[in-house]
């Protein structure tokens, strides 16, 4: 008997499910929106942004004035990239130069650049730049040193003995340059996130604006199980979208998956896990399906957008901002997935960050389920 | 037809054969009808007969495909905007914002229409006054009764004296007193010279109209004065009417196309 | 043991305790066909969701089929059906979709129970591959009708199925039901038209959060006390008036193409004399047209009736 009503539950469960798989494949604007924003947002983020780099105001500190000095400067002039101004200035300068916004990259020669080159076969250049745009910043820093490299080649090509330039990059703001290659966790936690929560949110209202919850919750189907139901359809797609963003990162944008991918997958799921449970809680909090919309968009998404580090270096925040963008998930699972794919970090050493999000999903899980009622208010 | 508005003042609105298609469903079928100044004329018709889709032509909400329709005298292609300013409209499912207090909505309505501030305060005076609600005038529109609400909101829709009003099922729901009290207000407009376009589901409310009209399919199958349509179909009330003539619709609930 | 029984019944809403349902007593009889009549914010509605156990009254008890609305809701919940006042469907899933969907969450399937169904279904099976959303008034509510059933409820609860529905599809409506009777299911509705009052078995008529009446329709309308004319004249609107101002009359109101009037039954006027004395009262008024005969009272006469008697009961009690 009992194993009569399990199958009964799970026949339930099952066409409760694909119910929702109709909702969400009849609804084509909304799939499009779906599929189509994580594409966009990474060939926005992976190529409008980071390679409009033209014309940059840089400044060429020369305190060797040789002829290997001059030769990469006239090198880095004739680029499309650049301009330059050329003048001995000052570590100070430079910094209020940086802070005024007036230039993005100081390019500094030590004295007896040429002399070491040619004596001790390598010299250094010190390449400083504004890296709380760490996009813009890491592209300058990639074609100067490519300038520099290419000069490097020709000089080795008519020497027998090699020569080697050694690019000395300071990052001033954001010394660990966090946000380079970062538009793929970016992206990654603001679809989930605007998935999850949103779509969840909604699709539960416009059950309660249409009516059909009432019809839901006088069935003998679990009411939890309804909420539950609900959700899956966002979770696969969730999925779906971590999958084609890794896909478009690895295979368009070169930005490598290092770490275990199996690690990400299983962070992901508990970063999707906290978003349902928002998407839950706004669902049970609100009435119709504008409100959900607004609550999800100013309340979530900008959150999400402001503290997750994604757009804006938290480092750079006054400290109350700071401490208040502790308890945006998006905070942690950005953290996390920047560490697995680029540093290819291990469980290791996020254990910490992925305790955080656990208890996030957690405590959200349990708000959500405790709020949730089986009768209408 | 005349450039001019119509000096014909006994007729407020003429339509002639007026269609209006949806690429190959014809939604209103050549439908051809006069209504008097002053008339209160009923436009009744089964789910799907094309109701909704004619009154929005009438009201210059949407052109109609073929055929000619003058309202107030203006023309529904070229004139929707003087259409606009000389009709009030009315329906069931919006009639006012329900977070504005009484005065509020009052002002406002007044106020697109053009109404002076001066203009405003009289006739908010005199709405109130006329439809007792001087203790609620503050208070919400939530907050009132249903039936309270369609009042209003009829005093409102005509509160810029249009030469024509049209009321979208606005007793629905409503209890029989407070209907007929909702009645005597389109009695007493209509005594003022507002025609009156009425639609109800409510058949004893088709007899307190001076004509009407029955549209079934797009088409108009029957218009005349209640008692002379009892008379032709020979039956004892319009309940009976209604049905004898609605009940062959091929659109609607035969076919769900509607 | 009648299926649904309700004891002194109320519920308020929000932080001012706006009365919705005020000390509502009813019960439904089995195999009956009970309607709920009168106006929107009356509080069927309210009642219907007190019954369904989607809402908890303030105070009273109810039971449905012997159950406790509070304690035994989960039972209730699988034997009861329900049509919600705005109850749309899923727009975008298709008829058989909608009904296979509803099929499964109440634990049944079509083919179980498509005897229950069929007189109904079998009017809008010609469009299953259709999407709800693309369905007419009159079919849509069908489609509910079916989709309310088709777990076969011992209660069927139908809160205003004919709101906005002409008046040919509420007749087929109401036979529907009529033959859903037949299969001793219970059946509670709602409705604000009191011409469909006459359909049902018993009713109560109710205004304002409490009952007034609760009884068969001809019980009702048998114990209207006055007497009741249907006068008729060319101008109606002055008709009214001059009616209105008649010594004696206790009402009088527009009714189709009549005005009816009210008056006090009393042992001293013979018939005849009394509507001579109206006539002639008209007349002095202008109205030489007026003709004018006795009629026998509605249930929307007698919910006029006692809708004034109320309201008057209200204001002296205020």
């Amino acid at each position: 008997m009992k194993s009569i009503s399990r199958q009964f539950s799970n026949q339930q469960f099952f066409s409760f499910v694909r119910k929702e798989f109709y909702h969400v494949m009849r609804d084509r604007k909304t799939l499009l929106i779906l599929f189509g924003m994580p594409v966009a947002q990474i060939l926005i983020f992976g190529f409008a942004l980071t390679n409009e780099v033209k014309n940059t105001r840089i400044v060429v500190s020369d305190y060797a004035n040789d002829p290997a000095s001059r030769r990469i400067t006239e090198r880095m002039a004739a680029s499309n990239y650049f301009d330059i101004e050329r003048r001995l200035v000052s570590h100070r300068e430079i910094e209020s130069a940086f802070k005024e916004g007036t230039i993005k990259l100081a390019l500094i020669f030590p004295a007896q650049f040429n002399e070491s080159l040619s004596h001790g076969n390598s010299a250094q250049i010190q390449l400083i730049t504004d890296a709380s745009d760490p996009n813009t910043a890491n592209t300058l820093v990639n074609y100067a040193s490519s300038i520099i490299r290419d000069y490097q080649a020709e000089l080795n090509m008519l020497h027998s003995v090699p020569y080697s330039i050694i690019p000395e990059v300071r990052m001033l703001y954001n010394p660990q340059l966090k946000g380079a290659h970062s538009f793929v966790p970016g992206v990654m936690s603001l679809i989930l996130m605007l998935v999850c929560v949103m779509m969840t949110a909604i699709s539960i209202v416009k059950e309660k604006e249409t009516g059909t919850m009432e019809i839901l919750l006088v069935s003998p189907f679990k009411p939890m199980l309804v909420i539950v139901s609900k959700t899956i359809p966002y979770l696969i797609l969730s999925l779906i979208n971590v999958v084609s963003i890794l896909l478009l990162s690895v295979f368009l944008l070169d930005v490598p998956v290092n770490g275990s991918i199996l690690l990400l997958f299983a962070e992901s799921t508990l970063y999707i896990t906290a978003c349902l449970s928002l998407g839950i809680f706004i669902s049970i909090k609100t009435a119709t399906q504008q409100a959900a919309m607004t609550i999800s968009l100013m309340g979530m998404l900008l959150p999400t957008v402001m503290f997750s580090g994604f757009m804006f270096p938290i480092e750079n925040m006054p400290v109350p901002l700071q401490v208040l963008s502790n308890i945006v998930p998006a905070k942690w699972y950005y953290i996390i997935v920047k560490s697995i794919m680029i540093k290819g970090t291990g469980l290791a050493l996020l254990w910490k960050e992925t305790l955080i999000l656990m208890a996030m999903a957690i405590f959200l899980l349990t708000i959500s389920l405790k709020s949730f009622k089986t009768r209408l208010e | 037809m005349k450039e001019k508005p119509d000096n014909n003042q006994q007729l407020t609105i003429q339509v002639e054969e007026l269609s209006k298609h949806f690429s190959h469903f014809v939604a209103v079928d050549k439908i051809t009808f006069d209504v008097q100044k002053g008339e209160i004329f009923g436009f009744l018709g089964a789910n799907g007969a094309g109701k909704t889709t004619a009154i929005r032509m009438l009201c210059g909400l949407s052109a109609p495909t073929s055929g000619k329709a003058r309202i107030a005298g203006f023309d529904v292609y070229r004139q929707a905007e003087q259409i606009k300013k000389n009709i009030g409209y009315m329906s069931q499912k919006f009639s006012l914002y329900e977070d504005l207090t009484v005065t509020e909505n009052i002002h406002f309505f007044g106020g697109i229409y053009g109404l002076t501030d001066k203009q405003l305060k009289s006739k908010t005076r005199q709405l109130i006054g006329d439809l007792g609600l001087e203790r609620e005038a503050k208070k919400l529109v939530s907050s009132l009764p249903l039936g309270w609400k369609q009042k209003l909101s009829f005093s409102v829709a005509i509160l810029h004296d249009p030469q024509i009003v049209f009321l979208d099922e606005p007793t629905g729901g409503v209890d029989p007193v407070t209907r007929r009290q909702f009645w005597n207000l389109i009695y007493e407009a209509a005594e003022r010279g507002i025609t009156v376009f009425v639609t109800t589901h409510y058949m004893d409310e088709a007899e307190y109209c001076k004509r009407i009209s029955i549209m079934v399919d797009g088409k108009i199958k029957a218009l005349d004065t209640p008692s002379n349509l009892k008379q032709q179909f020979n039956v004892p009330d319009m309940d009976a009417v209604f049905y004898q003539i609605a009940r062959g619709a091929q659109r609607g609930d035969k076919n769900p196309a509607a | 043991m009648e299926p649904v029984i309700l004891h002194s019944i109320t519920k308020t809403y929000g932080k001012e305790k706006k009365l919705a349902v005020d000390k509502v007593s009813f019960a439904v009889k089995q195999g009956e066909l009970f309607g709920l009549i009168g106006p929107d914010g009356a509080g069927k509605t309210s009642i219907f969701r007190i019954l369904t156990t989607l809402m908890l009254a303030d105070s009273g008890s109810a039971t449905v089929e012997g159950f406790d609305v509070v304690k035994d809701f989960k039972e209730i919940r699988n034997c009861i059906g329900y049509m919600p006042g705005r109850f749309s469907l899923y727009q975008d899933l298709t008829v058989e979709e909608n009904l296979k969907f509803f099929a499964t969450v109440f634990g049944s399937s079509i083919r179980e129970n498509y005897s229950l169904i069929h007189d109904i279904y079998v009017q809008i099976e010609p469009f299953k591959s259709r999407r709800a959303g693309k369905l007419s008034g009159g079919m849509k509510q069908k489609l509910a009708l079916c989709c309310a059933l088709i777990h076969k409820p011992s209660v069927l609860f139908l809160d205003e199925p004919t709101t906005g529905v002409d008046p040919v599809s509420r007749k087929e409506f109401w036979q529907m039901l009529k033959q859903l009777k037949q299969q001793n299911i219970t059946i509670i509705v709602s409705t604000p038209y009191m011409d469909e009052a006459t359909l049902c078995d018993r009713i109560a008529l109710i205004q304002n959060g409490s009952i007034l009446s609760v009884d068969t329709p001809e019980a009702i309308v048998s114990s209207y006390p006055d007497l009741l004319y249907a006068v008729k004249a060319e101008n109606y609107y002055r008709l009214i008036t001059e009616l209105g101002r008649y010594p004696g009359a206790s009402a009088a109101y527009a009714f189709g193409e009549h005005v009816h009037l009210a008056l006090k039954r009393d042992k001293g006027h013979l018939q005849e004399a009394k509507k001579e004395k109206i006539l002639s009262y008209l007349a002095g008024a202008g109205i030489k047209d007026a003709t004018l005969k006795e009629t026998k009272p509605t249930i929307e006469d007698c919910f006029i009736r006692l809708l004034s008697r109320n309201e008057y009961e209200r204001e002296t009690r205020q």
